[in-house]
């Protein structure tokens, strides 16, 4: 309610002042002369002038209201219940702040506490209406001031593309704090954890054993290998499905399809790409497990329905329309002129495309490549499905495995206590993940910026 | 002819004197080799050439007879059909979707659209050279080497390495290459990648070369080795060039024909062509009162 009425205000304010900035350009343009900016500059300008101390005044009360809503109930409180501290203090506070919401407590309320909760209700309300009238003062005196600098050589264009550009900036700067917060969130946590197993147990470590934390005390072993060793083996048989596929299906729907069939089979390719991994993660477990399990049975090979083998052909599969479509920009990038250049020295088709156009493409294909890589490291769906779960150094891809994302899951699904190894080990993990596809990212994206250099 | 051409030579049709003329013998006189004075046997020789790209037709009826060793050229304005026709030669319209070629195209007597003509065979004997050099991301010596390489022209390495050099001397490159045939041929300037494309279709020993304005994206100073160049091939190459420049076709070729709106309007000995020409269009085009 309250955030509504705030939102009106400030629409109001916005549109009052560009109407005032407007007409106040128009009225000190010289007459037969011109304006620097155009009216509609000059009313932006004033609007910003004009919102801008409101939304600080504003941003300053969210900010600091908790704080100040808490020292006034302190101030309220009877000295005996303020030394109380600790969780009865908190428990008084939280009793008092659904008394003045009006949210009601369980069971009868102390004198005190309803007392307190009245005052805290008219604090607010009072509050309220003095940041509202100082939020509408400071906008009226920034309007003001911002009217009174109007004059026919004033650069309002200039200032409000300034403000737009800060506008920008701030909101690619969302991103880029987010990804800081998440790292320092990662880290700190995963710094908490080595502080139970050193750096070298975890990254060297061949066994993990975590036991759980219900179990008793004993803090487990948490060697990264064996999960490593999953989570590498299966993206390398995913790798192996969908590199190959992925990058004929480019193929051919760059150079050998007709343009109907090509529309046709392109949005099928990529409807791959729009199916849930959970769908994936049971098709694995239901339809391509059984089935390999019984063609190792045919030729006398022993293949266990949740494997590795499973988990990474299902994902090369997802991963096929990734690659397929781009690759085809990459391969379609590759200038024509190439192509007829080859054919015109009396090459075969097939030969154009081995031996000139997939080496001109082959560093955005590589880029490609490990853009796949750093996906197939990171799902998780299809794993914690169909690669059984069996955290031990296995050379057999016939065998279940785990990986580091389906441990992280394992880790932290069910009763979790964050202050034990059992759970923090999970950042460790997610760590070790995020500095994993960091890395090949930013080759990647390096080796593709090169690639398009090449052509222009 | 038909009335849509009447039409178009009446708009264009000039009512006093032609002027200008004077100005481009004189450019030509001054840089051009005594014409072949001998009738050559024909090499190509193109018998009602239609083109269609998809429903819009192309090229109309177009027949013409190319002379062995001798340079001819394809002039007229932009969209006249001149690249189209060039590229019927090696059958380069197929990697166009939608296109047809009907008519004749012989090469030494024989049909090359027919069913029997290998398309790959019949690219290694007519050459082509493109309006933008396109050398592949290889380096100098896997450019030129390509074609022979997949034509299998060089048994051992040492026989490769000469097909490299002769080519590139044939195309007047050797010397300014020869220390550095392994770096990228994309690095060399815009001049020497085309002749390097000259080079590159040189390879594989064609009897009649293609010129697809090669000289469209170079500087006057690398046209004019270009320009040389062409005319040192026409010794022992069979050699079309489609031009949008009308020094250019004055300068190189011994035989100029002229195309307009998918017809071929007028064919004949370069020297007549351009100083007196039997149809008005064509003088018209020459003299730059259109295109």
């Amino acid at each position: 309610m309250n955030s509504l009425i705030v939102a009106t205000l400030l629409l109001i304010l916005i549109g009052f002042a560009y109407q005032v900035g407007w007409s106040r350009s128009r009225q000190v343009a010289p007459a037969g002369g011109r304006l620097h900016s155009r009216p509609n500059y000059h009313g932006a300008r004033v609007a910003i002038w004009a919102l801008v101390p409101a939304l600080l005044i504003l941003g300053l009360w969210a900010f600091f209201s908790d704080a100040a809503s808490r020292a006034f109930v302190m101030a309220q409180l009877p000295s005996d219940v303020r030394a109380m501290g600790g969780s009865e203090l908190a428990q008084a506070l939280s009793r008092i702040e659904q008394i003045a919401t009006g949210f009601g407590v369980v069971g009868e309320p102390a004198p005190y506490e309803s007392a307190a909760g009245q005052a805290l209700r008219e604090f607010r309300n009072l509050a309220f209406a003095l940041v509202v009238a100082a939020a509408a003062g400071t906008g009226a005196l920034g309007l003001y001031l911002a009217r009174r600098r109007i004059a026919p050589r004033l650069r309002a264009r200039d200032e409000v593309e300034r403000v737009v550009r800060y506008l920008l900036i701030a909101c690619s700067v969302v991103a880029i704090l987010t990804t800081i917060g998440i790292v320092a969130s990662l880290l700190t946590e995963a710094l908490r954890f080595f502080t139970f197993v050193s750096p070298i147990d975890f990254f060297f470590g061949t066994v993990w054993n975590p036991r759980f934390s219900t179990v008793g005390a004993g803090t487990g072993e948490y060697g990264l290998l064996p999960l490593l060793w999953g989570t590498v083996m299966i993206a390398s048989i995913a790798m192996l499905v969908s590199l190959p596929i992925g990058l004929m299906t480019a193929v051919y729907l760059t150079q050998y399809a007709r343009p109907n069939i090509r529309n046709a089979v392109k949005p099928v390719v990529e409807v791959l790409a729009g199916i849930p991994t959970i769908v994936y993660g049971f098709f694995a477990l239901v339809t391509v497990g059984p089935f390999l399990a019984g063609i190792g049975d045919l030729v006398g090979l022993d293949i266990r329905a949740t494997s590795a083998l499973t988990a990474g052909i299902v994902m090369g599969i997802m991963i096929i329309p990734f690659i397929s479509s781009l690759s085809d920009d990459i391969i379609r990038q590759v200038p024509r002129a190439m192509r007829d250049g080859s054919l015109g020295l009396g090459a075969t088709q097939s030969e154009t495309i081995r031996r000139v156009i997939l080496p001109a493409a082959l560093p955005g294909i590589v880029g490609a490549f490990l853009l796949a890589v750093s996906r197939a490291i990171g799902e998780t769906m299809i794993v914690v499905l169909a690669a059984g779960n069996s955290p031990y150094l296995r050379l057999n891809p016939g065998e279940p495995v785990s990986t580091v994302t389906v441990t992280i899951v394992n880790q932290l699904t069910g009763d979790t206590d964050f202050a034990s190894p059992q759970s923090l080990v999970a950042f460790a993990l997610g760590l070790t993940l995020f500095l994993m596809t960091l890395i090949l990212n930013v080759v990647a994206l390096f080796i593709v910026r090169r690639y398009r250099e090449q052509y222009e | 002819m038909n009335n849509e051409h009447a039409e178009v030579m009446e708009m264009h049709m000039p009512t006093e004197k032609i002027v200008g003329q004077t100005d481009l013998y004189s450019i030509k006189s001054s840089t051009v080799r005594t014409p072949d004075a001998m009738p050559r046997p024909i090499r190509v020789k193109a018998r009602e050439v239609n083109v269609f790209y998809g429903s819009k037709q192309a090229l109309f009826d177009v027949s013409i007879d190319v002379p062995e060793r001798a340079v001819t050229a394809f002039i007229g304005p932009s969209g006249c059909g001149k690249s189209t026709f060039l590229r019927c030669f090696n059958r380069m319209n197929d990697t166009i979707e939608g296109s047809k070629v009907t008519g004749r195209i012989e090469l030494d007597g024989a049909d090359i659209y027919d069913g029997s003509i290998d398309v790959v065979e019949l690219r290694a004997r007519i050459g082509m050279v493109f309006q933008k050099p396109n050398p592949f991301p290889k380096s100098i010596y896997e450019n030129v080497a390509y074609g022979p390489r997949i034509h299998g022209l060089a048994s051992a390495k040492g026989d490769l390495d000469r097909i490299v050099e002769t080519s590139l001397q044939k195309a007047g490159l050797w010397n300014e290459v020869k220390d550095r045939l392994h770096e990228p041929g994309t690095g060399l300037s815009g001049g020497q990648q085309q002749r390097l494309c000259i080079a590159r279709a040189i390879a594989v020993s064609p009897e009649v070369i293609l010129m697809d304005e090669p000289c469209s994206a170079l500087d006057p100073i690398a046209t004019a080795k270009v320009e040389e160049l062409i005319d040192e091939l026409r010794e022992n190459y069979t050699i079309v060039i489609v031009t949008h420049s009308m020094q250019q076709a004055a300068r190189v070729s011994q035989r100029t024909a002229m195309f307009h709106l998918g017809y071929l309007v007028e064919e004949g000995p370069t020297d007549k062509m351009f100083t007196n020409p039997e149809e008005k269009r064509t003088q018209d085009y020459i003299t730059g009162r259109f295109g």
